[in-house]
């Protein structure tokens, strides 16, 4: 029987249990021994000009080493101007760059509170907070672009050579046509707010340059990509850069690469000839880390009273925070994804991103694909409250059927296998739908201050979009019997060292405790694109399967010789790990046998697996709450969630990216946002402002199993990493709707606080509930 | 995310920290569990100079029924409090709401000195000492004093101690019946300060978070001592208060709030009499 | 000043800034690097250790509010056998850690929270857990391992 689709503890976990893991501020290696500390001066305006700045005092206080502004960067060559034609296209996840171009310390404009100033260089962190208190930057304010409106007026501009805060605006013209023969049509304007990823462990790195060579340890999802990145942006040659990529305290993906801070790292490191560390602080890490989200989007959905939907029309808005970081990659994804898991004949998309006096925002957890789903399935709620329709009626009569597919959508998306239908039967099945729905129909008629509401979630979502890109797996099996795998891949929680292990124990039989799999190290693996977008499994896994079989076909060559018989003749028994002639037992010989015989080379296989394209995994969430009417108080009381991301390899793992993912969900619909003021100071600056969601507030998950393999890869897997988040939030954000929609509520927006809630329920009311209460209105 | 410099003295008895402060006079602060003071310094919002750790006071944390009243040393942890059989028998009110003060770490830390001291009227032992007409002993330069806790509070912050002023004890009279208590603490999470907070104990009504100091609901209580019902008597609990608005909720919200807390907390303080 | 603190077990002693917090004396001058700075603001719960037997927020707690106490972090949660400790066993049997950053306070914190309630139900773990934040498991199977936990412990293994 194979291990795989087991369940399976983490060969990862001991250590971390018992050592604790080695991220970066915990490297005690000999290069780093005398890493002095860099400690980065922050804008505290969101828009002004620099007009001065002095250091004098900084440099004389105690441990500092150095004060680098931006004076000190004449080593650096600037990047060539921009060809004509040669733009970043919009949907690449790339800087803009061009007239919108950000600089690597602020030149002579600040345009977002906590954009870098400087940078402080002490022998230890505390005296580098005290320090940076010291360096004085005369700041001539401007006024703040702040939210979409803002950023449409002209007058104000974050970017002198343009014409606009608009740097990308594409897509189709609005045409009304496409609602025609509409019996019902709803319009909304609805907002996915700003959120920050908020990983345990912020942005971390270190370098250290040695002989023309720089070593650098990033907290990073791609060792590859930060090598790449430090290569241009310092001018070296790739060939002359480490990056080691030690224990990262989660990414979500706010930590592809690395950004301009974690490059001044490196050539602070050069310019001053010091091993260097910079580990930042949370409050750091709330406004100088990318955000997520922030799209305003216009949904207009339109069809038949029966309950057919025959057109759909989304506007995104995209906030994207002073520099487009990431052009018009996100909303390109939400606007591919835009029907979600519904067979829509008539689709209109469109996006603008628009630059803000805030911090830029980049890939969060679902990167543009959450976004799509909560539009489209507040959408379907719209409408089916304004048919007089039950949502999950309404959902079964548009998913796309299971005999669809591979289904192209109007918006170019072509989903590979899917039984939506299923996923939303057995969701319901597992909640208790129809008794859910009566006990909130006894609630109603009580007029019991606790109102339950039910809401409910289908989504598709787009998994391995840079599939083309590919991921790299070497595998070795040495002279001992054991195996080393290295992958391109770099997991920072999601356990690829288990599963990895997992695949060469199944195709060969070597046990997983003889697999030792190693990632994120230039040296070792040269060649890799890293971890997001919920890749790794479906690329690097099948990677190292297609290594694993490669690897057995070495060995049965080398067998066969070993035994002076046919290959045909040689077979592997998975479960002992043994080779031998078949039927003739006397013949078994181990891996070890067989690697030992191989030579120098021994057996190693090396596969750059670019697959066939994206994969598309799926589901349905139902979320339960309960509202105390009287306070607009939010408790999700039960989520029971469909995630069917293909076959999988090891349900723990499967089920733990769930469950994160879906606490992700959940606390943007409840709680979670970046808030800025008119003048663009963050108000949620500190984790006692910003509600990052506690154990208390979450109830366990109901998850239920399906997998339905794709047919794009020989293991037929897709990616879970991103699906939890995708569904759960307008699961929620609907349950919250549905327990007050009675009393006249058609819309919350996220996150669904007390406030907000019981806003609503004021505002539906006519403020009839406060002069019940005897209040003034 | 660290202190500005200072410098740390640790005193092992009353006298000793009062001599101590009395050297270092405005420059100087008590430091008790910390857990209201040193995360104002780790932000340096708080940059004082000198901090005096009463911390190893331990003839200062003590629960003990004195004549006809409850004795609370200064120095006695949210966790200690919370624990306490004595309190939970007398003063189920303040066992109860130092249980819901932050979280486990930080219960077994804070004082409720040091949360009175500290004065942030969005917490919630301040309006609890309010509701039980706690009064507060204090002990100085120039001797002791005992202060009502209606006198204590001044402002944001701040409270009528001097610098070098230490507060010693919590002293509160028992309860006629101590069972009809209530405290209704409205969070958006369990760890999170009072967006509003009601404190009840028999006839008296205390707000957490209505205004600059922690406020007695007077008009509720008037309401209530005039035979009003319970609800009735409720809708009077934003009267005289002066809510802040904020990321959680404007003031005609927290008013709406208060109305409806102390209308519960009434109704469970009854219920449990 | 000076500050003596007993980690793990073992004296340490070192001459340190009067502003050092109790969790950069563990980090730097102990050089135990497991336990984790989160955040600035007290709410993270990462930092958690056991100071004199009880979980708090070490990085508000100075090391010299610490001098002369005991402090246990999860590299001292072993009890030398070689096995680890319930909890970190629970952990890792359900799955309760994928980053590992939040772990050892975490671990630390549910250390706790079973000594002063050994049988606790799902709500009060969920409630006893709310100042340590985990941003990736959804804390689930970190509540499953601190149910599975309790048994072991109330049958007296080593704590």
């Amino acid at each position: 029987m194979s291990i795989l689709g087991t369940r399976v503890v983490r060969t990862e976990d001991p250590r971390l249990l018992t050592a604790g893991g080695t991220y970066v501020d915990d490297l005690r290696l000999p290069e780093l021994t005398d890493a002095a500390r860099v400690t980065f001066v922050r804008s505290p305006m969101a828009h002004a000009k620099i007009t001065g700045m002095d250091t004098d005092a900084a440099r004389q206080a105690p441990g500092v080493l150095a004060v680098l502004t931006v004076q000190d960067m004449d080593d650096l060559v600037p990047p060539p101007p921009p060809e004509p034609g040669s733009e970043v296209s919009e949907g690449a996840p790339m800087p803009l760059g061009g007239v919108w171009s950000e600089p690597l310390l602020a030149v002579d404009r600040v345009r977002y509170v906590g954009e870098a100033v400087a940078m402080v260089i002490t022998s230890d962190s505390y005296e580098g907070e005290d320090a940076a208190e010291l360096v004085s930057v005369d700041y001539e304010p401007l006024p703040a672009v702040i939210g979409v409106a803002g950023a449409l007026q002209t007058e104000t501009l974050l970017f002198d050579a343009t014409d606009s805060n608009v740097p990308v605006n594409s897509g189709d013209d609005a045409d009304d046509a496409i609602f025609e023969g509409c019996d019902a049509v709803v319009e909304r304007t609805i907002v996915n707010q700003r959120l920050a990823p908020m990983p345990l462990e912020g942005r971390a790195a270190a370098a250290r340059f040695a002989d023309g060579k720089l070593t650098y340890w990033a907290s990073t999802q791609n060792a590859q990509i930060s090598r790449f990145i430090l290569a241009g942006a310092l001018g070296m040659d790739p060939a002359t850069i480490r990056v080691i990529t030690p224990d990262v305290g989660g990414g979500f993906g706010a930590k592809v690469g690395i950004d301009r801070d974690a490059i001044l790292i490196a050539w602070a490191a050069r310019k001053t000839g010091r091993a260097l560390r910079w580990v930042e602080t949370r409050s750091e890490n709330l406004v100088g880390m990318t955000h997520g989200r922030a799209q305003e989007q216009t949904i207009k959905i339109g069809g038949t009273s029966d309950g057919r939907v025959l057109a759909y029309r989304l506007d995104v808005v995209q906030d994207t925070g002073a520099y487009p970081r990431m052009s018009g990659f996100l909303p390109f994804l939400t606007k591919l994804m835009a029907v979600g898991p519904y067979d829509i004949a008539r689709v209109q998309t469109h996006s603008r991103v628009v630059v803000t006096n805030t911090t830029p925002i980049s890939a969060y957890r679902g990167a543009g694909r959450p976004e799509a789903t909560a539009a489209i399935e507040r959408a379907m709620d719209l409408f089916a409250t304004e048919i007089g329709m039950d949502p999950a009626e309404v959902r079964r009569k548009n998913l796309i059927p299971p005999d669809k597919f591979p289904y192209t959508t109007p918006t170019g998306a072509t989903y590979d296998t899917g039984d939506y239908v299923t996923a939303l039967d057995k969701a319901l099945q597992a909640a208790g739908y129809a008794e859910l729905r009566a006990e909130q129909q006894r609630r109603r008629e009580r007029g019991d201050v606790l109102q339950l509401g039910i809401g409910l979630a289908s989504y598709v979502e787009i998994t391995a979009a840079d599939a083309a890109a590919g991921e790299t797996a070497r595998l070795a099996v040495h002279g001992d019997g054991t195996a080393t795998v290295y992958t391109g891949s770099s997991a920072h929680g999601q356990g690829h060292h288990t599963a990895w292990a997992m695949l060469v124990e199944s195709e060969l039989g070597i046990p997983m405790a003889s697999v030792t799999v190693i990632h994120g190290d230039t040296d070792l693996i040269p060649e890799g694109i890293g971890t997001y977008g919920s890749r790794s499994l479906q690329l690097g896994g099948v990677a190292v399967h297609k290594a694993a079989l490669e690897v057995k076909e070495q060995a049965r060559h080398v067998a066969a010789d070993m035994l002076e018989a046919a290959e045909a003749d040689l077979e592997l028994d998975a479960a002992s790990g043994t080779w031998q002639v078949r039927g003739d037992p006397g013949t078994s010989r181990s891996w070890a046998d067989v690697a030992t015989h191989a030579g120098a080379d021994g057996l190693m296989a090396y596969v750059q697996f670019a697959g066939g394209g994206a994969t598309f995994p799926f589901g349905s969430h139902v979320a339960v709450v309960e509202i105390d009417t009287e306070t607009g108080k939010v408790r999700l009381t039960r989520h029971v969630t469909v995630d069917d991301a293909g076959t999988v390899v090891n349900p723990v793992l499967a089920e733990g990216q769930r469950h994160g993912g879906i606490a992700q969900g959940v606390a943007q619909a409840l709680l979670e946002e970046m808030i800025y003021d008119a003048d663009g100071n963050p108000l949620t600056g500190t984790l006692a402002d910003y509600a990052a969601i506690t154990a208390a507030e979450l109830p366990s998950f109901e998850l239920v199993q399906s997998e339905t393999p794709t047919d794009i890869n020989p293991l037929g897997v897709k990616g879970i990493g991103e699906a939890g988040t995708i569904g759960a939030t307008p699961a929620v954000q609907n349950a919250v709707v549905d327990a007050v929609s009675h009393l006249g509520v058609r819309h919350i927006d996220m996150p669904t606080t007390p406030s907000r809630v019981w806003g609503a329920i004021d505002d539906a009311s006519g403020g009839r509930v406060r002069a019940e209460n005897g209040e003034a209105r | 995310m660290i202190p500005a410099p200072f410098t740390y003295k640790r005193a092992f008895s009353v006298d000793e920290a009062l001599d101590l402060a009395a050297q270092d006079g405005d420059e100087a602060k008590f430091l008790a569990g910390g857990h209201s003071l040193l995360p104002l310094m780790k932000l340096r919002l708080a940059v004082p100079e000198v901090l005096i750790d009463i911390g190893r006071l331990r003839e200062l944390s003590y629960v003990r029924e004195e004549d006809g009243h409850i004795a609370v040393g200064a120095l006695t942890n949210y966790d200690e409090l919370s624990r306490s059989g004595l309190l939970a028998r007398e003063l189920p009110l303040l066992a109860h709401a130092s249980g819901l003060v932050g979280d486990p770490q930080v219960r077994h830390r804070g004082t409720i000195g040091g949360s009175l001291v500290h004065a942030d009227p969005a917490a919630d032992l301040p309006a609890v000492a309010l509701a039980l007409d706690a009064t507060l002993v204090a002990r100085g330069p120039s001797g002791g004093r005992e202060i009502a806790a209606s006198d204590f509070f001044q402002s944001l912050f701040e409270t009528v101690l001097e610098p070098g002023e230490l507060l010693t004890e919590i002293r509160i009279p028992k309860p006629e019946t101590p069972r009809r208590w209530a405290f209704q603490k409205f969070t958006k999470r369990g760890i999170d300060w009072a967006i509003v907070g009601v404190a009840v104990q028999g006839g008296s009504v205390a707000l957490v978070n209505m205004d600059q100091t922690p406020v007695r609901a007077a008009a509720v209580e008037r309401a209530l001592a005039d035979g009003a019902g319970l609800r009735d008597a409720a809708a009077h609990a934003a009267e005289g208060t002066s809510p802040s608005a904020d990321i959680n909720g404007d003031r005609r919200y927290r008013e709406h709030l208060a109305r409806v807390l102390v209308g519960r907390a009434l109704e469970e303080s009854q219920a449990r009499a | 000043m000076k500050v003596t603190i007993k980690v793990n077990g073992n004296q340490v002693a070192a001459e340190v800034a009067d502003r050092t917090l109790l969790v950069h004396f563990l980090r730097e001058v102990a050089n135990l690097t497991a336990t984790n700075v989160g955040c600035d603001s007290t709410s993270c719960g990462a930092c958690t250790v056991l100071l004199d037997g009880k979980s708090v927020k070490s990085c508000t707690v100075l090391a010299a509010q610490a001098d002369g106490s005991e402090v246990t972090t999860v590299e001292g949660l072993a009890d030398g056998s070689g096995e680890m400790h319930p909890v970190q066993a629970a952990f890792h049997a359900e799955h309760g850690l994928q980053c590992g950053f939040c772990t050892p306070g975490m671990v630390m914190a549910s250390v706790s929270l079973l000594a002063e309630n050994p049988s606790p139900t799902e709500e009060e773990v969920r409630t006893a857990l709310e100042g340590n934040l985990c941003r990736c498991t959804g804390y689930h199977n970190i509540v499953r391992a601190v149910l599975a936990a309790a048994p072991a412990l109330r049958e007296g293994r080593s704590a």
